[in-house]
């Protein structure tokens, strides 16, 4: 008997008299709370959602407009690039950002500034990315409750290696992506369940030493969150 | 043997077992903390509890470090817990879609396997530890590469993966920050979640220093420098890999996707950027639909890490082409999880997340540690888990004593997700190793005890009578009006407590002397 | 209200002042209390220990001396202890159904239904926070386990004793964390179970209190064993004890080495019917 047989096998043993797939079983009580207390895009929604990222030590901005997320882009990484400037001395910078992303976001780096474009069609290698300081992408759907952004590979967010190899990460949120509750966000991830999926809470950190909460380890070690109004 | 914070000497047969990272040991070492007797089987190590437990309690470092991290946890949870208003009603979501998973699991298999198929994805079915082993072995080889990243698995641990690998040339390296502590001091885990959460920070610092390669001059015992110098020294190995290995804490069975939650960035690392990807799950890790993610999802950051949600979640579905591995296997894996299904009552084992919160606030855990439970699952979760994924092998195996590990004090229920009653499954196997013994025809002196307890308290007649025999109790205590010592096993108790001298006159003879005009049983009359 | 009490087997041989107390308070509350004679146990310790069968003689005649409760000849049934109350509630049916007894499950679960712990009867049943009680002393509280995570009694034992004219009710630290009785467990697992009693009796110390009292026995015996060998110079007394102490009446706290009914007369003397 191969060892698939054998093992369905066993678990249809196992259930002899236990008939769930008959109906048999009481429906799941599913009494807990589907929406959260504010409405999509609401400004209680966003309240909450920064809230929650800034616990996550993610540095979050607020902007109005489409031009005013083109300036803060390029002002968080102007930033970013002197420091790294004052640490291991000047270098040509360099900056990723998915094939689908709105390409005049990133017409405000700083001068000098190497755009590289990724796709699935002509993707980087781990060791190009290694090179390169930082991504800008767009984002799936915001979860307020829980300050998590998802992205989904959707050609504006790109393939996962991006948002993982470079250490910053500048992540762009619509107000009417942001949700209240998790399960509101889960709704709008099942649209499209096949796609591979990121949920990210903050930058990379852990809890190993003692349980205290060390911010950045492999995953990017600074994550920025660009809240325009839509 | 000479042992360094408990690692087993080099001249220590199988000192390096668990992969490369022993290899680069140095000589003498001094002894700083305790012995880890490195077993060969994850679930059962070989000692019975209440002898490993006596060790460990010894240790006074390790009990140090447990009070702290499991108290820090502890408060975390239950911060990020009390926030939520619909807990409660969360945990019987949880508890009522695993039930329905294990009723159903032969379809929801069938149909994970048919959706994770159409993708792209390769199913290889396992009936026990060897078979698994046996499996990811021959696809490791069949790539060509000697070396794999892993990320933290507790289903790998369980069947020994690392161990198995060494013995076919292949190199596994641990990437979770933890797990690289326990593999680099070639220990072994004591947590579900914080697999060294028995190590401190200077601990861990000299581990580092001692085994790791590169690390930084004059590093600190600052956790942050620490993570850092992880982050070094993995890095490269990430950007190279070729092949990983993970776990699975879900599996969607109505679109094939595979789900891994954790923090550090690791479990992305090794799930996105090597061309081959080989995860091992057990088979019950399925949840119905994808939708169900929302509860789950909502319930094991907050009780694993006590925090809203943890930092990174990878999904994926077969393959997606031009975005992570291209080769995508899935290992399902029984080993001796149809045995704990085959159980109505024991079965409720299996709707375990793996949070460990039940570890977090066990009083038992927390003064023994995870090592005293003799297998990869400690804590209250493990003495239900453990016991039936291996079987007995007899009155002697010492994952009997496992059930017998708890107070019942009924902390871990209330706190489990998905609201496994653990101490009714205690209990339960309890009674189960009990009626082992007796099918045995195995006389214990325990079972001689209880039956003529139960002779005595089956009856008012014979207990009364019974309740004489504290006189012999109230000489002994004497004018102290105590009792403190008693010989075996009696003095199991008067150790390190007192017992006070019986009252002169029971409750019963007490009331007939007071409330009855017609003492019912002779014992009455006092 | 007329009252059976189950004693429980412990407190019947080993500290009656806990049933005796029982009566007294609640006769001094105006109600009849009742001792159905061949009572003896409910089980619990067989059943916690895994020996289901053995535990059936045991718990047969648990539910025999006190199924005249279904017949309406009493209004209700008294425990003074949590974790036999537990075990009733939650246990005697489960295992009468392992040892395919389903009749005497089926009566075990009603029975079981009118059964109440000390501060259950006395918050819910009877509607009383103050029961008229004086003890003037320090008094800490340990919420045992079961009766916090099995019956889920809250804080009625102390809603109870915050009433109590002239204690001097001091908080617990880490109150409910389990003391290491655990029944069997502290001889199986004695080393573990001192570890935790440790830990407990440092809390307990820390409060100052001269008394230490919960709602069970068991637990108490446990403690009071560990207070008593370390000459911590605290006492403990159950819940009801205090709740039956009256100005007229006074209950004293029993000296060290002296945790027997060996104490004045006075603690025990009730009157009679």
């Amino acid at each position: 008997m191969s060892a698939r047989s054998e093992i369905l096998h066993r678990v249809r043993a196992a259930l002899d008299g236990v008939t769930g797939h008959q109906g048999t079983l009481p429906p799941v009580a599913r009494e807990y709370r589907r929406t959260g207390e504010h409405a999509p895009g609401s400004p209680g929604a966003i309240d909450l959602l920064v809230d929650r990222l800034e616990d996550y030590k993610a540095h979050v901005h607020r902007v109005e407009t489409d031009e005013a997320v083109t300036a803060l882009v390029g002002e968080v990484l102007a930033s970013h690039f002197a420091t790294l400037d004052a640490e291991t001395g000047d270098a040509a910078r360099s900056v990723v950002v998915p094939a689908g992303l709105a390409t005049h976001w990133v017409d405000g780096l700083p001068s000098g500034t190497t755009v590289l474009t990724d796709s699935r069609e002509a993707p980087m290698t781990a060791l190009e990315l290694d090179e390169v300081d930082a991504v800008v992408t767009a984002a799936r759907v915001a979860i307020a409750d829980t300050g998590t952004i998802v992205l989904d590979g959707a050609e504006d967010q790109g393939r996962r290696a991006i948002t993982l190899v470079p250490d910053v990460h500048v992540c762009v949120v619509r107000t009417d992506q942001v949700v209240d509750s998790v399960p509101e966000g889960v709704a709008i991830l099942a649209e499209h369940p096949d796609r591979p999926q990121t949920w990210i809470s903050g930058p990379s950190a852990t809890s190993d030493i003692e349980l205290s909460r060390v911010e950045g380890v492999h995953g990017p070690r600074t994550l920025h969150v660009i809240i325009v109004q839509a | 043997m000479s042992t360094f914070l408990g690692m087993p000497s080099l001249a220590a047969p199988g000192a390096s077992r668990r992969g490369p990272a022993a290899d680069q040991t140095g000589a003498d070492r001094t002894r700083v903390g305790d012995d880890v007797p490195h077993p060969d089987a994850p679930l059962r190590w070989g000692e019975t509890f209440p002898d490993a437990a006596r060790a460990a309690l010894n240790n006074s470092q390790l009990r140090r470090n447990l009070a702290h991290a499991t108290s820090t946890i502890r408060a975390k949870r239950a911060a990020v817990v009390g926030e939520v208003p619909d807990w409660e009603e969360l945990r019987t979501a949880g508890s009522d879609l695993k039930v329905r998973v294990m009723a159903d699991l032969p379809a929801l298999l069938e149909e994970f396997e048919k959706n994770f198929t159409a993708r792209g994805g390769i199913i290889h079915w396992a009936r026990d530890a060897a078979e698994a082993n046996r499996i990811v072995a021959d696809l490791v080889k069949a790539t060509g590469e000697t070396e794999v990243v892993k990320v933290k698995s507790m289903a790998t641990q369980e069947i020994g993966l690392n161990e198995a690998l060494a013995a076919e040339g292949i190199a596994a390296f641990e990437t979770d920050l933890a797990e690289l502590i326990v593999q680099l001091a070639d220990d072994m885990p004591s947590h579900i979640l914080v697999p060294a959460i028995h190590r401190n920070r200077s601990e861990i610092r000299e581990i580092f220093l001692e085994r790791m390669e590169h690390t930084p001059e004059g590093m600190t015992d600052a956790p942050r420098e620490l993570a850092m110098a992880a982050r070094a020294h993995l890095r490269r190995k990430f950007l190279a890999a070729k092949v990983a290995i993970s776990g699975a804490n879900f599996a969607v069975a109505s679109t094939g996707t595979l789900t891994v939650v954790e923090s550090e960035g690791n479990g992305r690392m090794c799930l996105t950027l090597p061309e081959t990807l080989i995860t091992v799950m057990g088979i019950e890790k399925l949840v119905p639909t994808f939708e169900d993610l929302e509860v789950f999802m909502q319930l094991l950051p907050r009780s694993s890490t006590g925090e809203r949600m943890n930092p990174y979640t990878s999904l994926w579905t077969g393959v997606t082409p031009g975005d992570g591995p291209q080769n995508v296997h899935l290992v399902l894996l029984d080993n001796g999880r149809t045995n704990a299904l085959a159980d109505d009552v024991g079965r409720a084992a299996l709707k375990c997340i793996r949070c460990s919160a039940c570890l977090n606030v066990c009083p038992v855990y927390e003064r023994v540690g995870g090592h005293a439970y003799g297998s990869v699952y400690p804590g209250p979760i493990g003495a239900i888990l453990t016991p039936q994924l291996t079987g007995s092998t007899g009155h002697s195996d010492p994952n009997n004593t496992l059930p017998f590990a708890s107070t019942l004090c009924g902390a871990c229920y209330e706190v489990c997700p998905v609201k496994i009653d653990i101490p009714s499954l205690l209990v339960h196997l309890r009674a189960r190793t009990v009626e082992e013994d007796k099918a045995r025809h195995r006389p214990t002196a325990w079972g001689a005890a209880m039956k003529a307890a139960s002779f005595v308290m089956a009856d008012s007649t014979r207990f009364a009578t019974a309740e004489k025999g504290t006189a012999a109790l109230r000489l002994l205590a004497g004018k102290k009006k105590r009792v403190t010592s008693l010989p075996y096993p009696g003095s199991l108790w008067t150790g390190a407590r007192d017992i006070p001298a019986p009252p002169k006159e029971t409750f019963r003879q007490w009331w007939a002397s007071t409330h009855d005009d017609s003492p019912t049983t002779p014992e009455d009359a006092s | 209200m007329r009252i059976a009490l189950a004693a429980t087997c412990l407190a019947d041989a080993m500290f009656p002042q806990a049933p005796q107390a029982t009566v007294r308070l609640l006769e001094r509350l105006g109600h009849e209390v009742v001792f159905p004679p061949t009572q003896t146990c409910c089980g619990q310790m067989h059943v916690n220990t895994g020996y289901f069968a053995d535990a059936m003689p045991i718990i047969t005649n648990h539910v025999e001396a006190f199924s005249p409760v279904l017949d309406d000849e009493w209004d209700a049934i008294v425990v003074p202890s949590g974790s036999c109350t537990g075990s009733i509630r939650h246990q005697q049916a489960m295992v009468c159904r392992t040892q395919g007894n389903e009749k005497l499950a089926v009566t075990a679960e009603a029975v079981a239904a009118k059964t109440y712990e000390l501060s259950e009867l006395l918050v819910d049943v009877l509607g009383v926070t103050d029961v008229g009680a004086h003890f003037p002393h320090r008094v800490t509280y340990h919420p045992t386990c079961h009766s916090l995570r099995m019956l889920h009694v809250g804080d009625r034992p102390l809603q109870l004793l915050r009433a109590v004219d002239g204690i001097d009710l001091v908080e617990l630290p880490d109150a409910e964390s389990c003391c290491g009785f655990g029944g069997t467990f502290a001889l199986k697992n004695s080393e573990t179970s001192v570890a935790m009693l440790g830990d407990k009796m440092t809390n307990v110390r820390s409060t100052g209190a001269e008394v230490l009292t919960a709602g069970d026995y068991s637990c108490l015996m446990h403690i009071g064993g560990g207070l008593s060998r370390t000459r911590s110079g605290v006492r403990t007394m159950h819940l009801a004890e205090i709740l039956a102490s009256t100005r007229t009446e006074p209950a004293q706290p029993p000296t060290v080495g002296d945790p027997g009914t060996d104490r004045s007369a006075t603690s025990i003397e009730v009157s009679t019917r």
